[in-house]
């Protein structure tokens, strides 16, 4: 079974993260890059599929060079090897755009399974997995807490707000995967050192069939209108428990009438 | 005026608090459609009617059988069939997940987790774990927005509510991922937490997988329990209930947060609540600096005192 896993490098939620002033795009030059969390955990199931069930596993990711710190990290990790497509036309490109790119580089690949993490921790829109699946016409299997494949039968546990559904499909399909579904393993020396011979292939859009009309900045169909610093939340009053804190706050929340 | 179509939530015949905030962000715009899958009872349509529906579309709750696409076909036809001037849903992973192939389907943008709105559609989010306040719109077709809950305060305003059965035929393509079971878990009489108007969460704090220290609180309050990362890592709270970056996203009136120090990764989650209270033990913990009002004592001290109390006023 030939599985792609989508992975995109975010700037480090640790460090002060920024937007360029002239277009709104996140500045990937003042924070350090890092491979998206949840990135990892798809990556992770991937690599416990392939285990079971054979087969190979891809990294595709769209984004400028440095991307390749967090490609190679996916690789250390132990997938196969890598599609890297990368190309001025995509700076700036919003969530459905970006969803648009990446399956029509998934087309030129095989593949029975993408695994991707139901967010990423900058954009944070949770809407990529769900338009991939639109765009290529596969069913949807997002938000999975688990996964299990038998034959070409793909089963999911689909995470709600109240617990969990059920949700069948045969392969091919998109699967978004959320933190509970595993623990992502740390790469071992061996890995580390083998990773830096997996092929990682660069693509430019064109070899990629991504039609230049449809990313990018220019192209997007949504714009930022402007932005700022949240203003910094006034001071707040912080008082010592001396045995009285809780009495103090309901004093707090009556005032506010919360209570 | 153009018609701006609001995806209803709704669970056991009720709606949800969320659709009635839509209804009045979606009044700002034109003229709110309600849209409904699954049986619209009177009540129910009712309910829409004195948030200012003027119009409520069902669908048949056989939609909801699979995962997602029948709803953004459906959005997407009364869209088009309608001259809609927006779609705006409630931003719960589910719903982002139908607005973006919504979105795709009209050609058009998607807005996800906004925190306000104005008549031309102009929304705000609060990004960077809350750092950062842009301003953006959809540029190209019918836009389609995600507005978190508790961003625009619900107000009544009367509507006619004159009901639309939508003719519809689901594609076979949308029913490629078919839901054949739901389990629900435990989660008691509590509100939702993405949805609740009060929030007590517990973090490291707490120091073992006995919440009651939490829950009596959220319980004196009518609130919803939350869970930050290193609780629910050490095993001590499900997982549904993180709040923070790889979590859950909450916005409520208060967020109290018992032994939880306050890690960018848990700001992320909740950095838009309107007031915020924390108990912490540590006087450098970074809570302290976005918290309206703050204890330094021990939550296990402090945290049933305040539910005494609290239940002492009522």
């Amino acid at each position: 079974m030939n599985i792609v896993v989508l992975v995109k490098q975010v700037p480090d939620t640790e460090t002060e993260r920024k937007l360029n002033p002239a277009d709104s795009t996140v500045d990937r030059a003042a924070s350090d890059g890092v491979i998206n969390e949840l990135d990892e955990y798809a990556i992770e199931e991937a690599l416990l599929l392939k285990e079971k069930h054979g087969g190979e596993v891809t990294i595709l990711t769209l984004g400028p060079e440095q991307a390749t710190d967090s490609i190679r990290k996916a690789l250390s990790m132990g997938a196969d090897k890598a599609v890297h497509v990368s190309d001025e036309a995509l700076a700036g490109s919003d969530a459905l755009q970006t969803a648009y790119a990446i399956a029509q580089a998934l087309g030129t690949l095989e593949y029975d399974l993408v695994i991707l993490g139901s967010e990423s921790t900058d954009a944070r829109t949770g809407v990529v997995g769900a338009a991939l699946a639109e765009y290529l016409g596969l069913p949807q299997l997002t938000l999975a807490g688990k996964v299990d494949i038998d034959g070409s039968a793909v089963k999911i546990q689909r995470q709600t707000d109240d617990g969990y559904q059920v949700v069948e499909a045969t392969l091919p399909a998109v699967v978004s995967v959320v933190e509970k579904i595993n623990e992502p393993r740390y790469p071992s020396f061996k890995l580390i050192m083998a990773a830096k011979k997996k092929p990682v292939t660069k693509l430019g859009i064109a070899e990629a069939n991504i039609d230049p009309a449809k990313v990018g900045l220019a192209n997007a169909t949504t714009a930022v209108v402007d932005f700022a610093a949240a203003p910094p939340r006034a001071a707040g009053t912080v008082v010592k428990d001396e045995g009285s804190g809780g009495i103090q706050i309901a004093d707090f929340l009556a005032a506010k009438k919360f209570v | 005026m153009a018609e701006v179509l609001v995806l209803v939530d709704h669970v056991d015949g009720q709606v949800k608090k969320v659709t009635l905030e839509l209804l009045t962000a979606a009044r700002r715009v034109g003229e709110p459609s309600a849209v409904v899958v699954g049986e619209a009872t009177d009540e129910l349509v009712a309910k829409l009617g004195e948030y200012g529906a003027e119009k409520v579309y069902t669908a048949p709750a056989e939609l909801d059988d699979y995962v997602v696409a029948p709803k953004a076909e459906l959005l997407a036809k009364l869209a088009t069939d309608k001259s809609a001037a927006a779609v705006l849903v409630s931003a719960t992973a589910e719903n982002k997940e139908i607005a973006g192939r919504t979105a795709v389907k009209l050609g058009s943008g998607v807005l996800t987790d906004v925190v306000d709105i104005t008549p031309e559609l102009v929304a705000e989010h609060s990004i960077f774990g809350g750092a950062v306040i842009t301003h953006a719109k959809v540029t190209k077709g019918v836009p389609v927005v995600a507005v978190r809950p508790n961003a625009v305060p619900a107000e009544p305003a009367s509507g006619a509510a004159a009901v639309e059965a939508v003719e519809i035929e689901i594609s076979e393509a949308a029913k490629a991922a078919r839901i054949t079971d739901r389990v629900k878990q435990e989660k008691g009489a509590r509100p939702e937490l993405t949805e609740a108007a009060i929030v007590v969460s517990g973090g490291r704090g707490v120091g073992s997988e006995d919440f009651s220290v939490v829950e009596n609180l959220a319980d004196a309050l009518g609130a919803a329990v939350g869970a930050s990362r290193a609780a629910v890592d050490a095993g001590w709270y499900p997982h549904a209930f993180q709040v923070g970056q790889t979590g859950k996203t909450v916005s409520p009136n208060l967020y109290i947060a018992l032994g939880i120090s306050g890690a960018i990764q848990h700001r992320a989650g909740m950095q838009t609540s309107k007031t915020i209270v924390a108990v912490n033990k540590d006087p450098e913990a970074p809570i302290l600096e976005i918290s309206d009002f703050a204890v330094i004592g021990d939550l296990h001290k402090v945290a049933p005192q305040l539910t005494e109390e609290i239940n002492k006023r009522k």
